[in-house]
């Protein structure tokens, strides 16, 4: 596997390499988001307590988890580049960072907006509420930090150690809802086994989840691009790449 | 279909105001980040072309100052050259 990973690790065939599946990712998820949120919002039942608020589910479960699933992600970057001193990871960790944050925030607003019809309030101290908003602030800390030197290779050394010790806040969002009595609801898709949930409702969950996964992953491919030729820009293949387009 | 008019639709089942914060707010931010995200693309590539360009008419420069200097020792030299002849046939 070595082997086969270890051309990767140049940033030329990587550049070139995402750039031959961005073009799929980004019409996948276009493909996938507009059947989810179609379905989401026209054809899912209501639910029969919540009625039609419940629709903000669609929204606020994929963006919740996969700002979670992008920390992670990042994480596993910053140990990459910690340990074996990859560049490329830490190029990867900085393009991963603001998407992750701007997910953590849309899981903050629509949270907000489905919190004060349901519990009654916008905002309240509770341990999920908390721990996700940690989230944020970890991820704005590590955009700063990448930003706050002009040493490329310091940025990412001080941004990955932060991203590391963050990681602490994944667990505890991930289980605040069982170790602590929240006003939050339990997991109801992310369930070992079957989810709580009919399956009419459960099928656009899944095209808007995957949808949004690769809108991530586009994004998160785009400012991974601009990265690596913000990093290379004295090499050969950036200045002919760069000649060919500025012409 | 779950609703039976467009205003019914809209109105969300009373949850309107919520419903569509969420959607709208949502849109926008990824919307931002989306285009944000190709313009820093396109930034970047126009910052390290213009460079380029300042480093070639640099190069350009400097070889023009080069030649030029070459011929002003050229010139200096075959001047000297033709006074030390002209003396030497005097």
């Amino acid at each position: 596997m070595w082997k086969w990973l270890h051309p990767y690790a140049k940033p030329e065939i990587t550049y070139h390499f995402t750039g031959k599946i961005l073009p799929w990712f980004s019409y996948l998820a276009t493909i996938l988001l507009s059947i989810g949120i179609v379905w989401a919002l026209l054809f899912a039942p209501a639910d029969y307590q919540q009625g039609d608020s419940f629709r903000i589910f669609y929204l606020h479960v994929p963006a919740a988890s996969l700002s979670m699933g992008i920390y992670v992600g990042m994480a596993t970057a910053a140990l990459c580049s910690l340990v074996w001193q990859l560049k490329l990871a830490d190029a990867s960790a900085a393009a991963m960072a603001p998407v992750g944050a701007t997910f953590t925030l849309i899981a903050l607003i629509t949270g907000a907006a489905w919190g004060k019809p349901m519990w009654g309030t916008w905002w309240i101290w509770d341990a999920r509420l908390t721990s996700e908003l940690i989230l944020l602030f970890l991820y704005l800390g590590v955009i700063a930090l990448h930003n706050a030197f002009e040493d490329k290779t310091l940025a990412g050394k001080a941004a990955a150690i932060l991203t590391l010790v963050g990681v602490i806040n994944i667990p505890i969002i991930k289980y605040s809802v069982e170790w602590w009595n929240t006003l939050h609801q339990g997991a109801t898709v992310s369930k070992l086994g079957k989810p709580s949930m009919t399956m009419d409702m459960f099928w656009p969950f899944v095209f808007c989840f995957l949808g949004f996964a690769l809108l991530v992953a586009t994004i998160i491919c785009i400012r991974f691009r601009t990265e690596i030729l913000a990093r290379n820009s004295m090499r050969p293949w950036v200045r002919e790449l760069v000649e060919k387009v500025e012409g | 279909m779950q609703f039976d008019s467009i205003n019914a639709f809209f109105n969300m089942g009373g949850y309107a105001f919520y419903v569509w914060l969420s959607y709208g707010v949502s849109t926008c931010l990824l919307v931002a980040l989306f285009f944000s995200s190709k313009a820093n693309n396109q930034k970047i590539i126009k910052k390290i072309a213009q460079r380029q360009k300042r480093e070639n008419k640099l190069r350009q420069a400097a070889k023009l100052q080069n030649e030029q200097n070459k011929q002003n020792k050229q010139n200096k030299q075959n001047e000297k050259n033709t006074i030390t002849s002209s003396e030497e046939k005097s």
